[in-house]
Order: C-alpha cells, then structure tokens, then sequence
C-alpha cells in the first residue's frame, strides 16, 4: 500500500470512530440516583424563590431525588411554551410541567391526549373537598382532573401611587367616567395617567380583557368564551372605544416597556396608574416600594377574573413515580402556604392561613371567596392558545390604529377562526 | 474490467457521513417543511392530510403577512443600501494608507463578532425612546436633547409615511387605476429604521473587510495608468475602481440580502412585531403562528416561501459563479 492509502485509511479509521462516539446513546442517569425534571418559566425574583421552596419541601422528604430545574425565562411564558411544546411532540417530555389552568391545559394537551389523568391523586388527597368548586371545574375535562392548581392569580386591579394620590386629594376610579375625569386632572399636572408596558403584547390584551369584564359584566363576559354573547354586538364595540380613549392617556413608548418598567414609573410618581395583575403586589414589595394602594379597575368590583399555574402529568414522563410525589406536594396545604406568600399569590386550596399572607393577598383572599370567578384571556384560562394569539394580533394593530370597527371584525373573525363561534 | 482502486472506495466512504447527514438533516427536513405547509395541520397533533395550496393561498390573504413582505423590503433596501455606502466608503479611506490601518479595521470589524442577540438588546436600550411629553427622556434621546435636536420615538413610532390618496400624486395613482399603492402596505414603517441602524452597525464592518479585499486585489499599476492619462482622482475612482468592484458588490449583495430576509433574532430581541407590525417580520410571524398558535401549517408555508425569496437570490449566484470558475 502507498503512504496515501495508508493515511486516507487511518483518516477513515478516526471519522468512523468520531462517528460511533456522535451515535453513542447520551448517558441514561443512573440507577442509583433518582431524578425529578421540573418545567417552568419561573426565573426571577418571588416565582423563583418559591420554586424552590416547593423543592426544598420535596428534598425534605425524598432526600435522595435530584431535581432537575428546567425554566426557560420570558414573561406569561411566551418563550417557555414554545421550547415546552418541541419537546413534546418530539417525544421528550419533563417529569411535570407549569401551564396555566383552563382552555390552555385543556386545549393544547389535554384534547390533544399528552396527559395522564389525576383522579386517583385528587381523590387519596382529598383535594375535591379542599379547592373551590370554580376551580376544580377548571381543571376537569370529560370527567377527569388534569392538573394541579398551585396558586390563583387575579387579572383586574387597579395600582397607584398612595403618596401621589393623598397629596392631590385623587381617589381610585370606580366607573369609566371616574377613570377619564382622574386621568385629565393627572394630565394637568404632568403625570402620565395610565402606565402601560406592552413589549410583550399580552399586556395590552390583558388591559382589554379587564375593560372587556368591567363594561359587560361577568356573565355577558363569560359568554364570550363559549359562543353566547356577539362579538359583534355593542358591548364589545363600546369596550374598544373605550380602550381607544384610555391609550391616549398612557404613555407613548409603551411598546418600548414590559410591565414591571411600567409599574416603575407608578412608583417613581410619573405615572398614575397601571391595570395588571396580582403579580405586581410582589414587584413592589421585591422593590421595596411600600405605598402602593390598589382597587378593582372601574366596572370590576364583584368580579374576580382569575388565572393560575398548575402543575399536569405528561404521558410519558421519564420519571412517573417522582412526579406523582411532586403533584401531591404542589397540592398540599404545606406546599401552598409556603409557596404563595412568596411568589405573591394566594392559595387554589380554601384552607390557607390567612395570616401568612401580606396586606394586598389578604384581601384578594376574601374578594376570591366572594365575587364572581371568571377566567382570564390574556393568561390562558378564557380561550385556547390559538384563538388567544389570533387575538393578540388584533390587539397589536388596534393600540396603534385604534380602528374600532376592524378589530371588532378581527374579533368577531378571530373566534370563528377558533371554532366556537358560527 | 478495471480495478475500483482503494482510494475511490476510501475517498467515497469518508464522504458518505457527511452526504448522508445532510440529506436527512437538510434535505429531509425541507422536504417533510414542505409537506406539512401543504397539510391541514393546525394544533397540536400532527395532522398530514393533503390540504394542497389552501395554505398559501390564507397566508398572502392574512393582513400581517402583507404588512410582513412591506417590512422585508424596506429592511433589505435600506440594510442593503446602508451598509454598501458606508462599507464602501470606510474601506475608501482605509485604503489611502493611513497610520493605524489594521486597528481602525479590527474596529469596525469587530461588531459583526457578535450575536444579533446582544445587538438587539443594546440597541433596545439606546434607542428606547421615554416620554418627551412629561420629560422622562431614556437612551440617545436624552443625548440628541442636550445638544438640541429633535427627538424620535425611534422602535415606537408607529408611523408609516405612504403616498396620501388625497394629494396630487395620490389622485393620479387612483386615476390610473394604482390606488393601492396609496395605502400604508406600500410605504415605509419608520419604526424600521431603528432595525436598520442595529443591522448596519453590526455588518458594515463586514462589508468594509470585503470592499479592502476587494480594492487591495486591483493592481496599482492601473490607477497609475489611468493617472497617465491625465483622469482626475474621481475618474480614477469611476472608471477604474468602481467597475472592478463588481463582482465585490454581488457577493455583498447575496450575502446581506439573504441574511436580511431571513432575519430573526435581531427583531426578536429589539422590538419584536412592533407598534401595529412595524418590524415585524415573516420568520417571526413564522415563530409566533407556529409555536404560540399551533398553527403548524401556516408556519410551514412562511417557512419555504423563505426557502424560495433566499433561493432566487443564492441559486442564481451559485450558477453564475459555477460557469465562470468552468470558464477560468
């Protein structure tokens, strides 16, 4: 053989070896060491702390399970979901995964066949008992649990600044001709009346969501999501002008901002207000901002327009025996009263120690035994995950072109296109 | 019959992993794209019936893909544009042999070592715009407001300058039947322009490398020549360097332009669709529609319409540049 052969064979030798190393199968954990992945887009601040108070609680009992902390960063999950579903449908999924309870667990996984069941859980823990009846219908399709509510979340309160408000003598709006007289007086004295962050454009659809409930009112609202109240009819049209007019009150490099840069400026005094979620209470208390004061946004008193994250059994899961284990954890009291006063939100179960939970969750906890529960859109317990993104392209166009008559047709559109209106 | 000598079989068995990854990981997959945008596969569970054009037909009647294809062409204009004249022009004055040479072109060229990550995100935070209205002014407009000049909204204008229907030219277009290019889908997002400078800063380094290569391969003795001659410095530039530039310009072109088309992570982490679409661009409706809408489909259709706008550009290109290495 001549030298050239002689090399082009060894190169051939080390490609095949390279090769088998490539193909060798990527190294199973070991028997001895029990594994737990858990799937979340808790990454900052209260959410991650009591992330991992849940795996403190969990390490406790089952010292020798390693847990496997798999967040994918991005507000309300938008960059999570997507990295969630490819590992899905190829056939790689975590032990249990965070996904909001309603159309979003239902549609996307449940309907779809990527979930165990969890009836035999609920009923050892006794859980159909302890959640509140709103709840557990949420979580139920075709007669079955699916997933397990860590938390509840509300949608419409109102924040302000108190010190700015007390020193003009201002009080939170009750109705929108409240909100439009405050936000001109704020305007007069140089304050951006409302404080609006909708680089991610949920933020936007989440303030129509809030408009949307506090125009109709609960019921009409809850039509919407099941084909009985008219997209085209003049409550939807009137909370469209009505969003219209509140844009020209917010501060115009909204689409520059997230939320919690928007609640920077309620607390800095150049904003007045901010309509977002619950999820704030625990952004000013993480910024040690401590005057802030909240009230239902106008029309929603009496109604309570919820979200949660909750916790499901993929099929599949490569570690089942430890994921039924972390769902009772996610379920139980001890688990909820040390998760929710951190993450700041209150308990899915009805028999949390008020005590443990600060001035705001205090009294979310009472409104929550109270009003009427409806669910969110922007967070996905109103709608599928394909209707509500449908609708999130509405919304972009609308904050800019405040075209009511065409976002009142790509609505009208958007929940044909879903299947639920004719 | 003639011995297949080792050396054949050896050269093909080293090929062979390589042809037969790329067939199943590039080809393969581009295939199984293209099937699943001529399916009704809209959820999350795989459906490939045969749905046949349905999709492509929705997709160019959905208003954000219309608005989409207006964003990709103003980007890929103005990117283009940018970066050729500024690239051109910083290796002009690169190549007068100035001292320092090599650590001006390592300057400018250093941007385009980064990821379009970090430069979206830097840019996100110089070009935020606050609220002149109240004072509360962040990024370079606090800058441009203590030396005077006007501020923009930058990412956040929502504003697309078109043709007005009601002006002069507006009324011609309507008489001569043109009216739609009276509307917003024909004219330029302003927001854009913001995606535009982040994209030119980080690639007109680039730009600038190729056009030195390009300068440095044209031999002195024709600018001398032509100096003989008695032409002017600019004629020189005119008539001698510009047209042996050419084929520079093509490659930057190609190059640029199917990065430009293909654009994603730069808008992703800057401004995302934008005030009302105005940087949105189709391989972010691809990412939205896809893996936040489940419609697999539609997504799959944006997806090889992207293969076929950066195929007409490359394809071209490789046959051109295939028949003249034939011909050399």
């Amino acid at each position: 053989m001549s030298r050239r052969t002689i090399w082009s064979m060894l190169s051939l030798v080390v490609v095949l070896a390279l090769l088998l190393v490539a193909c060798k199968p990527t190294p199973t954990p070991t028997p001895t060491k029990k594994q737990l992945e858990i799937f979340s887009w808790w990454t900052t601040g209260g959410e991650a702390a009591g992330l991992l108070k849940l795996f403190e609680l969990y390490n406790q009992k089952f010292p020798d399970v390693e847990i496997i902390n798999a967040t994918v960063a991005g507000g309300a999950g938008f960059e999570a979901k997507p990295a969630l579903k490819a590992r899905m449908l190829g056939g790689d999924p975590p032990d249990s995964f965070q996904v909001h309870m309603g159309r979003e667990l239902i549609d996307t996984w449940v309907t779809t066949g990527y979930m165990d069941p969890l009836d035999d859980l609920y009923k050892q823990e006794g859980w159909e008992t302890v959640f509140p009846k709103g709840v557990l219908e949420i979580v139920s399709y075709d007669g079955h649990y699916w997933s397990v509510p860590v938390n509840i979340h509300r949608a419409n309160v109102l924040w302000y600044n108190k010190k700015v408000f007390e020193a003009n003598g201002w009080k939170p709006p009750a109705t929108f001709d409240e909100f439009f007289a405050l936000a001109e007086q704020m305007k007069a004295k140089g304050i951006t009346p409302l404080a609006l962050g909708d680089v991610g454009i949920w933020a936007s659809t989440h303030l129509f969501e809030v408009i949307l409930a506090g125009t109709m009112g609960p019921e009409k609202y809850k039509g919407l999501w099941t084909g009985q109240t008219d997209w085209n009819g003049p409550e939807v049209k009137q909370a469209l002008e009505t969003m219209a007019k509140m844009l020209e009150y917010a501060n115009p490099d909204h689409s520059a901002l997230s939320w919690d840069q928007a609640n920077d400026l309620v607390i800095q005094g150049k904003a007045g207000m901010t309509i977002m979620g619950d999820w704030v209470d625990a952004d000013n208390l993480a910024k040690g901002f401590a005057d802030s004061g909240w009230a239902s946004p106008p029309g929603t008193k009496g109604i309570f327009i919820a979200l949660s994250d909750t916790f499901g059994l993929p099929k599949g899961a490569p570690h089942r025996e430890q994921a039924i284990e972390w769902l009772r954890i996610c379920g139980s009291k001890a688990g909820q009263e040390a998760f929710n006063p951190v993450k700041g939100s209150i308990c899915a179960r009805s028999d949390c120690d008020p005590n443990l939970f600060g001035p705001y969750l205090k009294t979310a906890m009472q409104d929550w035994a109270k009003d009427a529960i409806v669910p969110s859109l922007a967070h996905g317990a109103a709608a599928s995950e394909a209707w509500v993104t449908k609708i999130n392209d509405v919304m972009t166009a609308f904050v800019t072109d405040k075209d009511v008559a065409k976002a009142q047709a790509g609505l009208a559109q958007a929940c044909k296109d879903a299947g639920v209106c004719k | 019959m003639r011995r297949i000598s080792w050396d054949r079989i050896i050269s093909v068995l080293l090929i062979l992993p390589s042809i037969l990854a790329v067939a199943v990981f590039v080809y393969g997959f581009i295939a199984w794209s293209g099937w699943v945008s001529l399916s009704n596969w809209d959820g999350l569970r795989p459906d490939l019936s045969w749905a046949g054009f349905v999709n492509y037909a929705k997709l160019f009647a959905t208003p954000r893909f219309q608005i989409d294809l207006r964003n990709t062409i103003v980007f890929t204009v103005l990117f283009l544009g940018a970066c050729i004249v500024l690239g051109l022009g910083v290796a002009i004055l690169l190549d007068q042999g100035i001292r320092g040479e090599n650590f001006f072109r390592s300057l400018f060229l250093f941007p385009m070592a980064i990821s379009f990550i970090v430069t979206g995100v830097t840019w996100r935070w110089i070009l935020a715009p606050g609220d002149p209205a109240t004072g509360r002014l962040t990024g370079i407009n606090v800058l441009l407001n203590a030396v005077g000049l006007p501020l923009s909204q930058w990412y956040t204008d929502p504003t697309v300058i078109h043709i007005q229907p009601t002006g002069a030219v507006g009324q011609f277009l309507h008489r001569i039947g043109l009216g739609v290019l009276t509307t917003p889908n024909f004219g330029l997002p302003v927001a854009m322009i913001s995606i535009v400078i982040a994209a030119t800063w980080q690639m007109s380094g680039y730009v600038m490398a190729m056009y030195l290569a390009g300068l440095r391969g044209i031999p002195e003795e024709l600018r001398e020549a032509a100096r003989v001659d008695g032409a002017s410095e600019w004629e020189v530039y005119r008539h001698i360097v510009f047209p042996l530039l050419r084929p520079v310009t093509l490659s930057v072109v190609i190059v640029l332009g199917h990065i430009s088309l293909k654009i994603f992570d730069l808008v992703a982490a800057m401004s995302k669709k934008g005030p009302g679409f105005a940087t949105d661009v189709p391989a972010y409706f691809m990412f939205e529609t896809t893996f936040q809408g489940d419609h697999y489909s539609q997504g799959a259709s944006i997806a090889i319409f992207l293969l076929v706008t950066v195929s007409l550009l490359v394809v071209p290109y490789l046959v051109y540049s295939t028949r003249r290495e034939a011909e050399l």
